[in-house]
């Protein structure tokens, strides 16, 4: 399996990263070099192996369905590089 | 009497109960030694004011008390991965730049509570993605020891190297750390310092940066295996707000340190044998055995074999756990937003705001995740990787269940490194520096890094002990055993 600046692209641009097209081509140089490493993965006999889901035998908990919180939206805004009038505010989507 | 901030936690504890010492006399000799050691780049924000405050807090709390918590009045340092309230908590990392947590962590909180004091936050590898502290957004932070009268710098190892770099240089009595590969255990080892991450859930993940859920625990750093046992303590316990966190009583650590491991059964497993393994990291590792056998353990050769592929699993699991939690990082609610050209839109800010701030391994890991959960690809990678993930814990619990108590190791597959020196090698050869580590977090066992000795240029190496889950305290009585034995007692010779 080998990445191509295409694949690479397609890869930034899934990850919402802006990649230049100048920087394509080392970009897909070492994910090629990463995925090889991978590869090996491929020698291991997974025959009726089931993924893992947890690693440590335990149910997560659950916790009781009731409010503990809120009421915190200054905190919750304080950090934001654009809050306004109570709302994060971001570029117009249009659709 | 030495400088206060060369101090143990368990020594400093002894003292300021006693009434010999005050919080604030040992808080101000860490100050001060954090503010000559600038050329170390360990602590990239400075909390002298909350520190005082918490010195003053605490030295009432000691007042006449024999029964204050062992962490009352111990300054200590925050990797910068921990959001610590009203203080810059950016996971060294330009993407968080200003961000300043309207909440404490649940661990920082649980050492706070104790009476531990916070001088300030510590340098890292950005998100926790790097062996040698090199992708901070801070500059790296700098190994106190050197190699021999070379002036080189060397990497105290990541991501935890601010955490290392600190604790050896004797800034602070102790420190956070945190481990998703070997991120705590690397940095010990490289620096001469004991470093534990613990069983995954024992310490809460909340309000840690998240890097890989899967595989991060917070742990320790310290300068004994006893200050250990002491912190890991404090910073452990069930925490309803992290569903991972395990509901199980927390033993007194210390207490078990008892120093007999007679009848105990240690595991050298041949798989760590690598090819080209330098002879001194094989003749630290034979010197370790026989500490152990003379001790009065059970020497038993044991085979993981599925150790060859636990780093090319880790690299599926990682970046694609990473490319999720990243995903958070969009300039909309904390952090960071690129400036918008004339009609970007919301794609345009994402893509902008993520390209500015992450870093190159960043983006790498992020990208690599983001692949191997594509469509076309989840099965083959991911799905994989988790079968093999299986396997890999199946080894370790096939030998714990034939009667291995612990697991013996080299920490590292090499001494500290040079800055700069794998920065024309491809991603994959700075990996391998978690050779030995990452089995561990994939198992999810309590794993710790113990100084054992010296190379050739006086560097320290450290060897890595692995216990069964929730036997911490186990664990830690088998490293005190070998800390012991081994009586590592150099220091690096100040030149900063």
């Amino acid at each position: 399996m080998s990445i191509d600046t295409q694949t690479a692209a397609r890869v930034a641009k899934l990850a919402r990263i802006e990649v230049d097209d100048a920087d394509l081509p080392v970009l897909a140089e070492e994910f090629n070099a990463i995925l090889g490493f991978i590869e090996q993965l491929g020698e291991v006999d997974i025959d009726g192996v089931e993924p893992m889901t947890s690693v440590t035998p335990m149910r997560l908990k659950r916790r009781d369905d009731e409010v503990s919180d809120g009421d915190q939206q200054s905190k919750v805004l304080k950090n934001a590089p654009d809050a306004r009038e109570g709302f994060f505010a971001v570029p117009k989507v249009v659709e | 009497m030495s400088e206060l901030n060369t101090l143990t936690i368990s020594e400093a504890r002894d003292r300021l109960r006693s009434g010999e010492i005050t919080a604030t006399e040992l808080t101000e000799a860490c100050l001060k030694a954090v503010e000559d050691a600038g050329a170390l780049n360990a602590f990239v924000h400075h909390t002298p004011e909350i520190a005082m405050e918490q010195a003053k807090a605490a030295e009432a709390r000691l007042q006449g008390s024999e029964e204050a918590p062992a962490m009352c009045g111990v300054p200590i340092g925050i990797k910068d991965l921990f959001c610590t309230k009203g203080v810059p908590s950016q996971a060294a990392s330009a993407i968080l730049n200003g961000f300043k947590p309207e909440y404490e962590s649940t661990v920082s909180q649980n050492l706070f509570d104790a009476g531990a004091i916070m001088l300030g936050k510590l340098n890292m590898d950005e998100f926790a993605m790097g062996s040698s502290n090199e992708t901070s957004t801070y500059g790296n932070a700098v190994n106190p020891w050197r190699r021999g009268n070379d002036d080189a710098a060397l990497t105290p190892g990541g991501s935890s190297g601010g955490s290392a770099s600190a604790v050896a240089a004797d800034l602070c009595l102790a420190a956070t750390g945190t481990d998703t590969g070997g991120s705590i255990r690397q940095p010990a080892a490289f620096t001469g310092i004991t470093g534990i991450k613990p069983t995954y859930g024992r310490c809460s993940r909340w309000g840690i940066v998240a890097f890989a859920s899967s595989l991060d625990q917070a742990g320790p750093m310290t300068k004994s295996v006893r200050d250990a046992a002491i912190m890991l303590e404090t910073m452990c316990g069930h925490d309803p707000k992290d569903s991972t966190s395990a509901d199980l009583p927390v033993p007194n650590f210390e207490a078990m340190l008892t120093g007999d491991i007679k009848g105990k059964t240690i595991g050298i497993p041949k798989e760590y044998r690598m090819d080209g393994m330098p002879d001194e990291i094989e003749a630290l590792w034979q010197s370790g055995t026989e500490m152990l056998r003379d001790a009065g353990a059970e020497i038993r050769d044991i085979s993981l074999k599925h150790t060859k592929y636990a780093l090319p699993a880790y690299y599926v699991l990682a970046p694609a756990e990473a490319s999720s939690n990243l995903a958070r990082y969009d300039g909309v609610r904390y952090g960071h937003r690129a400036q918008l050209a004339q009609g970007d839109g919301i794609t345009e800010m994402y893509e902008k705001t993520r390209a500015e701030g992450f870093g190159a391994e960043v983006k790498r890991r992020v990208m690599i995740g983001t692949y191997v959960l594509s469509a076309g690809f989840y099965d083959a990678y991911y799905n994989r990787a988790r079968k093999v993930r299986a396997l890999i814990k199946k080894d370790f619990d096939d030998v714990f269940a034939e009667g291995v108590d612990a697991i013996l190791t080299p920490a590292t597959p090499s001494a500290a490194f040079g800055l700069g020196e794998m920065a024309d090698v491809d991603p994959v050869a700075m990996y391998l520096n978690d050779v030995f580590t990452v089995t561990v977090n994939l198992a999810g066992l309590p794993g710790i890094s113990v100084p054992a000795g010296v190379d050739a240029q006086g560097l320290p190496l450290g060897l890595q002990l692995i216990g069964r889950p929730w036997e911490e305290g186990d664990l830690l009585n088998t490293a005190y055993t070998l800390e012991t034995a081994a009586g590592f007692l150099a220091k690096p010779s100040k030149w900063w």
